[in-house]
C-alpha cells in the first residue's frame, strides 16, 4: 500500500502514507493532506464550536490518555459516527535516530516486524482475515503500524502488536530475504526515478551534519552491511514501552480496549531510557547547486529552503504561503507558469513543518516539451520576489483559510486519518499540540506571510537540484 | 513503508471489480429515483460532518470515441470547467476554490466522472456549478489549445514512469484495436486530429440525463436532495437514443514478449491477457481466485513465493480488472534485471499450480472472510460511497447488491476456484511486457 504510483496523468495514488514515497510528485497531496489532518481535534479539545456550528460530531468524540507504569502512553479516542475502529503503535525509532553507515536500519526493522515470532508468524493474515487491513510506516522521526478492523477485532490488534513488542525472531535467513526486498524498494522509488533520486540528492546536499540528510530507505551501500545483529539491538533498544504509544480510535468501549491492553502490555518491562542528543545544523551561508543526470524524458528542478517546524510561530505563514503558491488552479504557480504562460506542465511548493527538527520549503517543476530548464528556475523565483515586493492579496489569505477550515472537516470523515493526526502531534512532543494549529493559521496576515517569504525563501538558504536528462549514451 | 501495492488494488477493485462489498453487518440505505428526463438519482443521508459529496457518472467514456480521435472523450471531459455560457474557467475556479470545495471531473474507459466535495452551507453554490460545467460548457478555443498542450507534455513525462511505458505496451497488445488497448488521454497524434467541432458534438451526443447518474451523499435530508437536484438538473434535455454497439474486445493474440530497453536497474514485468467483462457470472469465482493467487496482498500466493520466499519483489500483485466490455488479468512486479526471468519461472509456477491443484481450505476461507468483511474498511468516507454507487448503478448490480455480495462470495467453492482458472488464466496466450535494460536481463 506503499506505492505510490500513478494510473493517469493527473491522478496520484490516494494513499496516505507517503513516508518514504517519491516526495516529488506527491509534495502538493502531501502538503494538503497534512494541513488537513492537523486540525482534527481542534473543536474538541478547545470548544470553538462556533466556528463551526452544524459539527454534530464534535460534542460526542471524547479523547482519553493514560500513561502505563511502564511508561506506555495510551491515547485512546471514541467516536460513536465511525463505522471503523483503527489501532497504531507509535515508536520513537525513525531515520534520525540512525549511525553513520547504518541508514536504513528503521525501515529494514518495520519490515522484519511482519516476519514472526516465536507464537505468530503471520501477522498480516491474521488481521486478513477478519476482513482487516494492516501495514506500517517509516518517516525520519518515528516508525508506525496500524490496523483498519472492526471494533470487536481489536483485542487481536492489541495482541499480536504486545507480542511483537517482546518476541520477534528476526531469522538470519528472512533478514536476507527482507533485505533484497528492501533494496528492490530503493530501485523502485529511487535509483529508477529520476525525480525521487533528486529529491535524496537535495536533502543530502541541504544538511550537512543532522541525520536528516540520509534518506529514510538508507543508502544502498549501508543496506547491504546492516546485520542481524544490528537490527536486534536497535529493536531491542527502542521497542520498548516507554519509547512507544498507542493510539486507538473508533467506535470503541474506552474502559474496555484499555482493560485489554493494561493485560498485554502492562507486564512488559521498560527499557533503558533512550537519550537523545540535540543535533544542531549549522546555518547555511551561500546557495549550493547538485545536478543529476539520468536518461530521462523532461527535466526537472526542485529548490529546497531550510526552513522551522511547527514549534516556530513562522510556519503559519508558512503554510499558507504554500496554500497560495500551490493549491488549486487558483494557485499562483499554477495560474501563472501552467495556464497563462504554459512554459510548466506542473509546478508545486511544498512544506514539511511536522517533524521534530526543522526541514524544508520546496518549490518544483517540470517544464513544457522544448521549455528551459533555466527559464523555469527564474519564474519560480519571480513569483517568490513578487510575494516579497507586494505580498499577497487579503483574498488569497482568505481563500487560503476557508480551504484549510474546510478540509479540516472533510478528513474527519476518516478515523485513520483522526487517529494519525494525534500520532503525528505526540511525536512532535502533544498530541494537544494539534489544537494550536488552527488558531495560528487564522492569525496569520498577508504581512506575515510576505515577511516569511523575505526571511527564508533567500539565495542564500536555498538547496537547488535540477535534473538533466541524458540519453543512453554509447549504447 | 512495508508496502504491497494494497490501496491501489483496493481502489482499482472498488472502481472496477467491485469485489469489495459488505459484511452482513453493514448496509447503506439508499434512495434511489429516476428523473422525468431519464437522470437515475441516487441518495444516502450521511449526518456525521457538515459537508456533501457528489458524483455524477456519465456514459460518455472513451470507448465510444473514434479511434483516430482517441483521448475526445477525455479532452471533453477536462474541459468542463474551461467556461461555461455563465462563467469564464476563472470564475469557475475562484468560485469552487474559494469557498474550500473541491470540483473534478475525469476522463474513463466506460464513464466519465464529475466530482463535487462541499461543505452543506456552500450546496447551493456547489450545484449550480455542478449542472452549469455539465450543461452548459462552451469549450472555448484557447483553452482547448492550451490543455492539449499540457496533456501532450504529461504523455512525453509518463514516459519517465517505467510502470506506464509497460502498461501502455500491454494494453496495445492484447486489446488488439480495441479502446481498452489505447490510452484514455489519446496520443499526440490523436490528440493533434481534434477539433473544438468534435469535442461540441461528444458533449451534445453523450452527455445526456437518461446516460447520467448522480450519487448524492452526506448531510442532506432525501427530500432535500430530490428538490435541489430537480431545481438544478430537471432543465437538462433527453436527448435522441445515441449508443453505438462497442463490441468486446478480441480474445487477443497473446503469447508475445515485448522488450523495451531502457536505462533501468530493475525490469518492469506485465504478464497477462484478455479477462471477463464485469457481468460475467464467474466474476464472484474469480474473484476468490485472484485473491489467493495474487489479490491479497501479504495473503497472496505470489506475495508469497516472489517477495517473502526469493525477495525478488517489494511487490507483486495480479487483477482481473473488469469493466463494461470486458477487461484484462495482469500479474505486475519490477524486479532487478538480472532476476527477472527467474522471477517469471516462478510466476509460471504458481499460474500452472491454481490450474492444476484444488486450493486448500484455509486459503478458501482466508478468502472469502476477507473480501466479505473488509467492505465497511473500503467505502469509509461519503467519497468513497459516492462513487461506489455510481459504479454499482452503471454495472447494473442492483442496489441490494451490499446485502446479496457476501453470499456471492461465501457459495464460491473449491471446485468452481479450479474451473475458473482454467477456464480464465490461459497460459499459452500469455502476453509479458518488459520495461528494463536489455543487456541485463538474461534471455530475453
Amino acid at each position: 500500500m506503499s506505492r505510490c504510483s500513478y494510473t493517469g496523468f493527473f491522478t496520484i495514488s490516494m494513499d496516505s502514507l507517503h513516508f518514504l514515497c517519491i516526495p516529488v510528485l506527491l509534495f502538493k497531496t502531501m502538503r494538503r493532506y497534512l494541513a488537513a489532518i492537523l486540525f482534527l481535534f481542534l473543536l474538541i479539545q478547545s470548544g470553538c464550536v462556533h466556528a463551526l456550528p452544524e459539527t454534530r460530531r464534535a460534542e460526542k468524540v471524547s479523547v482519553y490518555e493514560e500513561v502505563l507504569p511502564n511508561g506506555l502512553k495510551v491515547i485512546l479516542l471514541r467516536d460513536p459516527s465511525a463505522i471503523l475502529a483503527v489501532f497504531q503503535i507509535w515508536y520513537y525509532a525513525g531515520s534520525s535516530n540512525e549511525q553513520i553507515g547504518k541508514s536504513g536500519m528503521s525501515h529494514l526493522l518495520e519490515h522484519m516486524m511482519f516476519k514472526g515470532t516465536h507464537k505468530h508468524k503471520e501477522f498480516s493474515r491474521i488481521i486478513k482475515r477478519v476482513g482487516g487491513i494492516d501495514n506500517a510506516g517509516t518517516s525520519r522521526d518515528y516508525a508506525f503500524y496500524y490496523q483498519k478492523l472492526a471494533p470487536e477485532n481489536l483485542h487481536l490488534s492489541i495482541e499480536l502488536e504486545a507480542d511483537r513488542m517482546q518476541n520477534l525472531l528476526i531469522d538470519p535467513e528472512e533478514v536476507e530475504s527482507e533485505r533484497k526486498v528492501v533494496m528492490e524498494e530503493r530501485r523502485l522509488r529511487y535509483e529508477d526515478d529520476p525525480q525521487g533520486l533528486l529529491y535524496e540528492e537535495v536533502v543530502a546536499a541541504a544538511f550537512k551534519n543532522h541525520p536528516y540528510r540520509w534518506p529514510v530507505i538508507g543508502w544502498m551501500s549501508d543496506l547491504k552491511r546492516i546485520t542481524r545483529d544490528d537490527l536486534y539491538g536497535y529493536y531491542r533498544r527502542y521497542y520498548v514501552p516507554n519509547n512507544a504509544f498507542i493510539v486507538v480510535a473508533g467506535d470503541i468501549d474506552t474502559e474496555r480496549v484499555l482493560e485489554m491492553i493494561k493485560e498485554e502490555f502492562g507486564p512488559i518491562p521498560p527499557g533503558e531510557d533512550i537519550k537523545r542528543t540535540m543535533i544542531e545544523e549549522p546555518p547555511q551561508s551561500g546557495e549550493k547547486r547538485v545536478y543529476l543526470k539520468k536518461e530521462a524524458e523532461l527535466p526537472y528542478i526542485l529548490i529546497a529552503y531550510k526552513a522551522p517546524n511547527i514549534f516556530n510561530e513562522d510556519s503559519y505563514a508558512l503554510d499558507v504561503l504554500a496554500y497560495i503558491l500551490s493549491d488549486g488552479r487558483t494557485s499562483r504557480l499554477y495560474r501563472h507558469l501552467v495556464d497563462q504562460r504554459q512554459m510548466a506542465i506542473s509546478v508545486g511548493a511544498g512544506y514539511d513543518n511536522l517533524q521534530r527538527y526543522p526541514f524544508l520549503f520546496y518549490l518544483y517543476g517540470t517544464p513544457m516539451p522544448g521549455r528551459d530548464i533555466k527559464e523555469l528556475e527564474d519564474a519560480l523565483y519571480e513569483e517568490i520576489e513578487e510575494i516579497k515586493k507586494n505580498g499577497p492579496t487579503e483574498r488569497e489569505v482568505q481563500k487560503v483559510k476557508n480551504r484549510i477550515e474546510a478540509e479540516f472537516i472533510i478528513s474527519q470523515d476518516s478515523i485513520f486519518y483522526q487517529a494519525r493526526l494525534i500520532g503525528i502531534f505526540e511525536v512532535l512532543g502533544d498530541w494537544r499540540l494539534k489544537d494550536r494549529y488552527l488558531e495560528g493559521i487564522r492569525r496569520v496576515t498577508a504581512q506575515d506571510v510576505q515577511r516569511v517569504a523575505k526571511k527564508y525563501l533567500t539565495e542564500d538558504n536555498r538547496t537547488v537540484g535540477i535534473l538533466i536528462p541524458k540519453g543512453r549514451g554509447s549504447r | 513503508m512495508r508496502g504491497s501495492g494494497f490501496l491501489k488494488i483496493v481502489l482499482f477493485v472498488l472502481i472496477f471489480h467491485l469485489s469489495c462489498i459488505s459484511t452482513p453487518s453493514y448496509s447503506l440505505d439508499v434512495e434511489r429515483e429516476v428523473l422525468d428526463n431519464g437522470l437515475t438519482l441516487l441518495i444516502v443521508e450521511r449526518h456525521n460532518l457538515p459537508m456533501v459529496v457528489v458524483t455524477v457518472g456519465i456514459r460518455a467514456g472513451s470507448v465510444l470515441e473514434p479511434p483516430e480521435k482517441a483521448g475526445l472523450s477525455n479532452l471533453t471531459a477536462m474541459l468542463l470547467k474551461a467556461g461555461t455560457r455563465n462563467r469564464t474557467a476563472e470564475q469557475i475556479d475562484e468560485e469552487i476554490e474559494f469557498v474550500g470545495g473541491e470540483l473534478e471531473s475525469s476522463g474513463g474507459y466506460d464513464y466519465i466522472t464529475v466530482g463535487l466535495t462541499i461543505l452543506k452551507k456552500d450546496i447551493i453554490l456547489g450545484l449550480d456549478l455542478l449542472s452549469d460545467i455539465i450543461l452548459n460548457p462552451v469549450f472555448p478555443e484557447g483553452e482547448i489549445k492550451k490543455k492539449i498542450k499540457l496533456i501532450k507534455g504529461s504523455l512525453r513525462a509518463s514516459e519517465d514512469d517505467p510502470n506506464f511505458v509497460a502498461s501502455k505496451a500491454f494494453i496495445k497488445e492484447v486489446f488488439d484495436g480495441h479502446p481498452y488497448g489505447r490510452l484514455i488521454e489519446g496520443s499526440e497524434e490523436s490528440l493533434r486530429g481534434i477539433s473544438r467541432d468534435d469535442i461540441i458534438d461528444f458533449h451534445r451526443t453523450y452527455y445526456l440525463p437518461a446516460s447520467s447518474i448522480i450519487a448524492i451523499v452526506g448531510d442532506i435530508t432525501a427530500d432535500e436532495a430530490r428538490s435541489l437536484i430537480s431545481r438544478y438538473f430537471q432543465i437538462w434535455k433527453p436527448g435522441g437514443p445515441t449508443h453505438p454497439r462497442v463490441p468486446s474486445p478480441p480474445r487477443g493474440r497473446g503469447g508475445r514478449t515485448i522488450v523495451i530497453d531502457k536505462d533501468l536497474t530493475q525490469a518492469n514485468i506485465i504478464i497477462g491477457h484478455t479477462g471477463v467483462g464485469r457481468d460475467n457470472p464467474d466474476y464472484y469465482a474469480i474473484s476468490v481466485m485472484n485473491y489467493i493467487l495474487g489479490g491479497g496482498g501479504f495473503a497472496s500466493r505470489l506475495m508469497q513465493k516472489i517477495r517473502d520466499e526469493k525477495g525478488f519483489v517489494y511487490d507483486i500483485y495480479s487483477t482481473f480488472s473488469a469493466r463494461k466490455y470486458g477487461g484484462a488479468f495482469e500479474i505486475s512486479l519490477q524486479t532487478r534485471n538480472e532476476s527477472a526471468d527467474e522471477a517469471i519461472e516462478e510466476i509460471m509456477g504458481e499460474i500452472e499450480r491454481i490450474r492444476e491443484e484444488p486450493v486448500s481450505d484455509r486459503e478458501l476461507e482466508d478468502a472469502k472472510s476477507f473480501l466479505t468483511g473488509v467492505f465497511p474498511v473500503r467505502i469509509e468516507t461519503s467519497r468513497r460511497i459516492a462513487d461506489f454507487l455510481v459504479a454499482v448503478e452503471y454495472y447494473g448490480l442492483g442496489m441490494d447488491y451490499i446485502d446479496k455480495y457476501p453470499e456471492y462470495i461465501n457459495s464460491v467453492t473449491k471446485e468452481d476456484v479450479l474451473r475458473v482458472a482454467r477456464k480464465y488464466i490461459r497460459p499459452e496466450d500469455l502476453t509479458i511486457v518488459i520495461v528494463g535494460d536489455r543487456e541485463k536481463l538474461q534471455t530475453w
